[in-house]
């Protein structure tokens, strides 16, 4: 069997699956949610460099070095205000962000 | 073209990017010196308004960015929104201790990005634009730290946004891989009037992504608690701009990329606005906090945009258009005025808070009693001209069901603005209140000026522009 498009595509499916069910499913910790988070991006880069090479087009690649370079920029910024939040409340677990609802 | 010729067309971005990172050494090098970087950075802001309200046109970067008619417009509104923001909020952080120089560069970051998102042609550039923008965005929410609400504010939003990235994210590789291109006007090229399945999945996730940005119900969740937990003059910042340039990122892409494939994506829209318009006038009636109840507020009138471009047409974004700059002039004007009131140092945030308002503060009371009208659509109020082109634009393109229930949600949410209006104008007074800062106030009182009677003389002006803006894009 040789490895074609698809394959990458459904594992690619499959890891934005578990990113976006990691975040809305997780009831414990904040970190967890970054993880997902980043699983999400993985999973773009999976598509794009897949289609890169299916197309033979470089754009993909170049696309995905500029998701690589933003989820970088995103993890800090997201670790940041995780610092924050937790000198504010001395925890970090998903069902102490409640403070707001309504 | 010549490098050069390239750099001609990004000027407003150069100035901004340029502007943020000297001003970001200076505050660096002299950390005393906050309202030098504050007067820096607006001056930054209105030098970009003014060069994108100047530069020629045309497409540079190989079609990644676009300077016409329609950037413009956005732009120069953009930077001019953010550049009222840096004086509503660094004096309020600086009273309340938090003495940083950080609060305009974000500003000017958040800025570039949002220019960006509004002259991309290109889904690599709408992406970098987008996460610049948010990722400033969501730093701003948080910037007040020793405050649990905005730490948890900037936790909710980052957590949500992140994963609208990855949502538009996903879209934009699946749009690639199926169209091939990257570029809109090949995107367009290869969706044709009846866009394949694989282009259609992409779409539908590139407009989940962004409905987010635009807070769109049913992508609304994160607004109501950031707009409570983050400091009242950064929601005066975020209810605006960052709006305006997500709903022209929306245009962008839909027009420039999917020009013929409207009928597949008009459901899709109108589905969110009559979404996003329910959702506001019902979530708003139970709201206690005026913050929270402007967030459900702001989603019906998200939805109202989304329906103008819904219409898919160039009348439509026209309307759209137009809807947001009242809007936003409307929304800063409400919580600068927020920003302006307390009670005994303590900021009043609930409607209970607002009882009597008018023996204490007539001018704000009056103010943000224009406001509630305005956003109610009564005329002659902006916010009536505001609804007024976009339900025409929706009617002309044959949606009667979707404004008459547009219609109806705007006589719901009738019900909260005149409590507001009722409990500021006949109920008891609570107290004397606190001297309102002057800028925070002045911004205010010019925001209900604006709203009504200068609206019946800028409204001429501005629907010739916006028409012009719309014929940019590529919708008949």
């Amino acid at each position: 069997m040789t490895i074609g498009l698809e394959h990458y595509l459904a594992v690619a499916a499959i890891l934005f699956t578990i990113g976006v069910f990691g975040i809305f499913v997780n009831r414990k910790n904040i970190i967890v949610i970054l993880m997902s988070v980043e699983l999400i991006l993985l999973a773009v880069n999976i598509n794009l460099v897949a289609f890169s090479v299916y197309l033979g087009n470089v754009v993909g690649q170049i696309f995905a070095m500029f998701v690589l370079t933003v989820a970088a920029a995103e993890a800090a910024v997201g670790l940041a205000i995780l610092v924050t939040f937790f000198r504010n409340r001395g925890d970090i677990a998903v069902d102490d962000a409640s403070m707001m609802k309504g | 073209m010549t490098i050069s010729a390239n750099l001609a067309l990004a000027y407003p971005e150069i100035i901004l990017a340029v502007g943020a990172l000297a001003l970001l050494v200076l505050g660096a090098f002299m950390p005393k010196q906050t309202s030098l970087v504050a007067t820096g950075g607006v001056a930054v802001l209105l030098a970009a308004a003014v060069a994108s309200a100047t530069q020629p046109f045309g497409v540079a970067f190989g079609g990644g960015l676009i300077a016409d008619a329609a950037a413009t417009f956005a732009k120069v509104a953009i930077y001019v929104a953010s550049a009222v923001a840096i004086p509503l909020g660094q004096p309020w952080f600086e009273r309340r201790g938090v003495k940083t120089f950080e609060f305009p560069v974000l500003i000017l970051l958040s800025a570039l990005g949002m220019g960006m998102m509004a002259s991309s042609g290109d889904l690599i550039s709408l992406y970098v634009g987008v996460e610049l923008s948010s990722l400033a965005l969501y730093v701003l929410a948080a910037m007040h730290r020793d405050n649990a609400k905005a730490s948890e504010a900037g936790l909710k939003y980052f957590v949500l946004g992140a994963l609208s990235s990855g949502l538009l994210l996903y879209g934009a590789s699946l749009v690639y891989g199926f169209a091939g291109s990257t570029l809109y006007a090949d995107i367009a090229k290869a969706a044709g009037a009846e866009a394949n399945t694989g282009l259609l999945f992409g779409l539908i996730f590139v407009i989940c992504g962004l409905a987010f940005k635009v807070s769109a119900a049913p992508f609304h969740m994160w607004t109501p608690d950031v707009y409570e937990g983050a400091p009242t003059p950064v929601v005066a910042f975020f209810a605006a701009a960052p709006k305006l340039a997500a709903m022209m990122l929306f245009a962008r892409v839909l027009a420039d990329g999917f020009t013929d494939a409207v009928a597949q994506w008009q459901q899709v829209l109108v589905a969110l606005a009559l979404i996003s318009v329910a959702v506001g006038a019902f979530g708003g009636l139970v709201q206690k906090n005026l913050k929270r109840l402007w967030a459900y507020s702001s989603i019906a009138n998200i939805g109202y945009a989304v329906l103008g471009l819904a219409s898919g047409t160039s009348e439509g974004v026209q309307a759209m258009l137009v809807f947001m700059i009242l809007y936003m002039v409307d929304v800063t004007g409400f919580f600068a005025c927020l920003a302006a009131l307390s009670r005994q140092g303590k900021a009043m945030e609930t409607i209970d808070d607002m009882a009597g308002l008018v023996k204490e503060r007539r001018g704000l009371a009056l103010a943000m009693t224009v406001f509630s009208l305005s956003a109610l659509g009564l005329p002659p109020f902006s916010g009536f001209w505001a609804k007024y082109v976009v339900f025409k634009a929706a009617i002309d393109a044959g949606l009667w069901g979707p404004a008459v229930i547009g219609l109806v949600g705007s006589v719901v949410a009738a019900f909260y603005y005149l409590r507001l209006i009722k409990v500021m104008w006949f109920d008891g007074s609570a107290g004397a209140t606190d001297k309102p800062p002057m800028e925070a106030k002045a911004i205010g009182l010019t925001a209900a000026v604006f709203a009504f009677p200068v609206v019946l003389v800028a409204i001429t002006w501005l629907n010739p522009l916006a028409a012009r803006a719309a014929q940019a894009l590529g919708l008949a």
